[in-house]
């Protein structure tokens, strides 16, 4: 049981981080960004060249190479993300809702493709960076120091951003925007830049859980984007698209739903726990756990 | 040229021409109101002036700055912001946030806090409720919140975008005290009202819109006792 709820909660933490990348996009364009997925293997594939092609992890102990190659991930799929949006978006932001849609799709399969004519269509073995098989004993449970780390990583990131958006000038600016992007223009805050910001830091985020992921399975592939990306989609719907610390709370749950239903139902039926909890979610609360907590006041 | 100053404004929606050449002009330290039925196009001027709504042609002009070539979150630097129709305070955060957001433009702590402090003077209610998340507060409330967000730039010149909208009267009646309160510190008002009369004891000048044109300018004292305005406005 243990075991299962910790493996849940350290694939939550990545579903999580995707999903904040869903949510705070649409949070500010109500656009589902559906290239977010592709974002999220490209930030594995870089931490792999990271690591195999420029041996950072020879030059540092494990721990301190983890976190300056999540950091140089981050900044990389950080400007991936700003100019995903400069081309893909921007240009359409004021088209029809359909053009935008047509484009994400677009820009998924372009990344996509990309990430496979550059790195290969196969599977590529990560880098066993920290020690896979050392364990901690808790309870009487030996847990995995990479499970601990993977999750511990993603809550940091987690609390990071929640401090940001909440208890800074430019997060809160954000916030205002994804409330009413009018009048945050007559607040002096310049749209395109905190849309701007937000396709950073969504794509960020997602990078680093594809690190985190490759280092846990210890393998990664370029059309992983698709699954991961459609699941952490999930989470956030789950927590209340739009809502962040719903995406939190979604992902979390959706990792520990789908751990539990692979042990004790059966590990096929993983990928159809999440679907059935997203059919479940849309039937009895259709704005999510957390969504539409403020009843608007006409 | 004057303070504030719009010449020749046409705006269209689509196909639609909202204002067909609208020109008016605003000195410093006056309170001018615009008048005028739904869709005469007042709320469009306003939006225009803050840069929310491009002009197809014609300009703004504040002091010597083209305003219909500025960005719009510049606009607030330079000393306008505004209250909008149907205050959209942003109702997920706190009544706080809304002030603090209000003040986005200003790098000075000092006098974000002084301003702080008068709002909360002129508006006891937000203290009262600075933590409350804004979508709670009635109408009333969320109008003083639109005002008091807007004065926390610390503008020169006001933009009110009917104000006394959907309250009690009681509310009115406080509501444009704090607006008279507001010019005597010397800032500029702008005024779009429904509520005609109220609007024209308040202002030093009226301008009445009909359709998207300036269809009357004067004294807010000869408009009041204008006898078309009252037919018309002042419910005869």
């Amino acid at each position: 049981m243990l075991e299962q709820l910790t493996n849940g909660l350290a694939i939550g933490g990545i579903y999580a981080l995707v999903a904040l990348g869903y949510t705070m996009v649409y949070g500010v364009l109500k656009l589902i960004n559906f290239a977010h997925g592709d974002l999220f293997t490209l930030g594995a594939y870089l931490g792999m060249t990271l690591l195999v092609s420029f041996g950072l992890a020879g030059y540092l102990p494990p721990l301190a190479a983890l976190l300056v190659m999540l950091l140089m991930v981050m900044g990389l799929v950080a400007v991936s993300g700003y100019l995903l949006e400069r081309v893909a978006y921007r240009p359409l932001r004021r088209s029809d809702r359909l053009a935008a849609v047509v484009s994400a799709l677009g820009a998924s399969i372009f990344l996509q493709n990309a990430i496979m004519l550059f790195y290969g269509p196969n599977y590529e073995t990560y880098p066993d960076l920290l020690s896979v098989t050392a364990s901690l004993t808790l309870f009487g449970v030996s847990i995995p120091v990479m499970r601990l780390v993977m999750f511990l990583a993603s809550v940091l990131l987690m609390l990071v951003l929640y401090l940001f958006i909440n208890r800074t000038r430019t997060g809160t600016a954000i916030r205002a925007v994804a409330a009413d992007q009018g009048a945050a223009r007559l607040m002096g805050i310049d749209v395109n830049r905190i849309i701007a910001l937000v396709f950073m830091i969504g794509p960020a985020l997602g990078g680093a859980a594809g690190v985190l992921l490759g280092l846990y399975y210890g393998n990664i592939s370029f059309n992983m984007g698709t699954m991961y990306g459609l699941k952490a989609f999930i989470a956030a719907i789950i927590g209340g698209i739009g809502n962040i610390p719903g995406a939190m709370l979604g992902g979390l749950l959706l990792g520990v739903l789908e751990a539990l239903g692979a042990a004790y139902i059966s590990p096929v039926w993983k990928d159809a726990i999440a679907f059935l909890v997203l059919i479940l979610i849309l039937i009895f609360r259709p704005t999510g756990l957390l969504g539409e907590r403020v009843a608007e006041k006409i | 040229m004057s303070y504030l100053e719009l010449r020749d404004l046409r705006v269209s929606y689509g196909n639609i021409e909202a204002l067909h050449g609208v020109s008016l002009s605003v000195d410093e330290g006056e309170i001018v109101t615009i008048l005028g039925a739904n869709g005469a196009g007042k709320t469009t001027t306003l939006t225009c002036i803050s840069g929310l709504v491009r002009p197809a042609s014609g300009g703004i002009h504040y002091k010597k700055t083209a305003l219909h070539k500025t960005p719009s979150h510049k606009i607030v630097s330079l000393g306008i912001s505004q209250s909008p129709e149907g205050r959209r305070v942003f109702s997920p955060l706190t009544v706080q946030e809304n002030l603090n957001l209000g003040a986005f433009t200003v790098k000075d702590q000092a006098l974000t806090r002084r301003n702080l402090e008068w709002i909360f003077e002129l508006f006891p209610r937000l203290h009262e409720r600075r933590s409350q998340l804004a979508g709670t507060l009635s109408g009333g409330e969320q109008q003083m919140l639109a005002i008091g967000r807007a004065l926390m730039a610390s503008p020169r010149v006001l933009l009110l975008d009917e104000p006394s909208l959907g309250l009690a009267p009681i509310m009115v009646q406080s509501i444009f005290e704090a607006i008279r309160h507001i010019n005597k510190t010397g800032v500029t008002i702008v005024l779009v009202e429904q509520n005609a009369k109220a609007a024209l004891k308040l202002a030093d000048r009226g301008y009445v819109l009909e359709v998207g044109n300036v269809v009357m300018e004067n004294s807010a004292a000869a408009l009041l006792a204008d006898p078309a305005v009252q037919q018309a406005y002042l419910g005869g």
